[in-house]
């Protein structure tokens, strides 16, 4: 059977999420051979876990020169694993990342490119839901082989243990490769909540919490469904919270099982970025706000009253 | 510095946006086209750099005839002039073919730096900057927050999944910028006015020295084969808190399962 290739994305010696999609993904159209990229020693903590979910085999690339600069390197890596090994397709995730390779990677071998697909059948021909939610396009790649980045919470990763065998790869680097030097690398806001796009339950907040400070309630509640913190662009620019958690058009794409909206009217801007997710919860003190639209179940009230309420039932249910 | 700022003219995402049935590309027949909102980001970027360090600010965009109103809309804010990539072989061509196209015309002009949104509202895939990159064998800054230039030696701030990280690199390259990097200008009167006088050259195909069937419908490397509008989210229960809302909410999400 035809290995494809999946590009690993790890973080703090721990396999992403989207990772473990992928693999899973992969296994329903060849062999599935993880693409480990790190600095030297980082695949030998990543083995185990990869080899649960079925990575048979493990390429591990390993050097500082990949994590000093940013994706180019990672590009010229695996265009030359795609000569050597001739895979059925090569996955990675939709993260900004995964696409910036996969989009070296396409113009490097001339193959097409499919982003942000939710599926991808064996015969290579891809789902993606676009234009906010509101278009399912089926596509496929009419030149090379089937090169895809997966929308995170798209798969149910599921094990399938086997016992990886890893090959290290070397590949030289040119001076083209080296252009964008990281020099510094800052962590922020790195909490014990999951990440914003892997999260399964995601709480967010908007213009209604009215200040920083009243973002604790938001955070209270997604602590308490195990969710990460989400925030509309009418919160993020009137400062209430970072930026980088901003759910919608020009922010972050979440497909959660549960998605919670508190004080969010639900402008399209917002609803591109969210409108995917299994179950939608809203509060919101105006019967009349859009995000009722779409809510499987909507609270209209006091958000100051609703929230507390609830994430004092939760704790008596616990 | 010599910036060219890639531009993209879009169906506005606020209104309803279509494929057509005949060949799957974007309908723009149905929607309202507008500006890629991010590439207003990246014209102020441009426009501040100008200021400070003088040079000339050219805006490129390849599209129909129509994308000419996504020029004007950014010559007003006040870039020198514009290219417009115009060619009715052009239509149905992939991003692989479409970076193909830019960064043949980026060589004619051979700017300092190259500016562009972080992605377009229509597409979301954001792979343009390192495809061009990749092609003219120069550096490609994306998703910044924040760009500093001091000499030739470019410094941008990115957003990160965990926080940020910073990265730097020599002109030539190519940065996109996220809208956290500054408020855009309103044009003025004045800046709408002589935007109608600023010269906007058109340049096709030929001129770039690429044959039709690298681009369009025959030379892309992926193909659309189908499109199904999906069904609007049905509303649910709507309930109005009369003092067990959160009870209910919470009395919904256990027969639901969350908790």
């Amino acid at each position: 059977m035809a290995e494809v290739l999946v590009v690993v994305e790890h973080s703090g010696g721990a396999v992403k999420k989207l990772t473990l999609e992928l693999l899973t993904l992969a296994r329903t159209l060849g062999e599935p051979a993880a693409v480990v990229f790190g600095a030297p020693g980082s695949a030998a903590a990543l083995t185990g876990r990869l080899g649960e979910y079925g990575a048979a085999k493990i390429y591990a690339v390993q050097s500082d020169e990949l994590t000093g600069y940013l994706v180019a390197p990672k590009a010229t890596v695996l265009a030359s694993l795609i000569g050597d090994v001739a895979p059925a397709a090569v996955l990675l995730g939709s993260t900004q990342e995964g696409k910036e390779i996969a989009g070296r990677l396409a113009v490097k071998l001339d193959n097409g490119l499919l982003t942000d697909v939710s599926d991808l059948a064996a015969d290579g021909t891809a789902t993606q839901v676009v234009f906010a939610g509101s278009t399912i396009v089926r596509s496929k790649v009419s030149r090379g082989l089937p090169l895809a980045t997966l929308r995170p919470n798209s798969v149910a990763p599921v094990p399938a243990p086997v016992t990886p065998a890893v090959s290290p790869v070397e590949v030289p680097l040119s001076d083209a490769d080296k252009l964008v030097k990281v020099v510094d690398r800052v962590v922020e806001q790195k909490g014990s909540r999951p990440e914003l796009t892997e999260a399964s339950v995601v709480v967010s907040g908007g213009r209604g919490l009215g200040s920083a400070e009243n973002f604790k309630l938001v955070e209270e509640l997604a602590d308490l469904l195990g969710g990460a913190v989400g925030a509309s662009r009418a919160a993020t620019d009137s400062g209430f919270y970072p930026h980088q958690f901003q759910v919608g058009q020009t922010g972050k794409t979440v497909s959660p099982q549960l998605y919670v909206a508190l004080g969010i009217s639900g402008a399209i801007q917002h609803r591109a970025g969210m409108q995917t997710s299994k179950t939608i919860v809203a509060v919101n003190k105006d019967a009349e706000a859009p995000i009722f639209e779409l809510a499987d179940f909507g609270v209209v009230g006091d958000l100051f009253k609703v929230v507390p309420q609830a994430a004092e039932e939760i704790r008596k249910r616990a | 510095m010599n910036i060219v700022v890639l531009v993209k003219q879009v169906p506005d995402s606020g209104a309803e946006r279509e494929l057509r049935s005949d060949d799957q590309t974007i309908d723009r027949s149905s929607a309202n086209n507008v500006l890629n909102e991010m590439d207003e980001y990246a014209v102020e970027e441009a426009l501040k750099l100008q200021e400070a360090l003088g040079g000339e600010v050219t805006v490129l965009t390849m599209g129909p005839e129509q994308a000419g109103e996504a020029i004007r809309k950014a010559l007003q804010m006040g870039p020198d002039k514009a290219v417009h990539v115009l060619d009715g072989a052009l239509h149905g061509s992939c991003a692989v073919a479409t970076s193909k196209v830019l960064a043949a015309a980026l060589r004619t002009l051979n700017p300092d730096l190259v500016l562009a949104g972080a992605e377009s509202t229509d597409g979301r895939v954001q792979v343009m900057p390192h495809m061009i990159a990749e092609r003219l064998g120069i550096a490609a800054l994306t998703g910044a927050r924040k760009l500093t230039v001091d000499g030739g030696t470019l410094t941008v701030e990115r957003q990160t999944e965990e926080g940020y990280e910073v990265v730097t690199a020599a002109t030539p390259a190519i940065v996109s910028v996220w809208d956290t990097i500054n408020e855009p200008r309103y044009p003025s009167l004045k800046g709408i006015m002589a935007a109608k006088k600023k010269p906007v050259q058109t340049l096709s195909l030929a001129d770039l020295g690429i044959s039709p069937d690298e681009v369009g419908f025959a030379g892309s490397t992926s193909t659309v084969v189908e499109s199904t509008k999906r069904p609007p989210r049905q509303a649910g229960t709507k309930v109005t808190d009369s003092g067990d809302g959160g009870v209910q909410l919470v009395e919904f999400l256990a027969t639901e399962r969350f908790v």
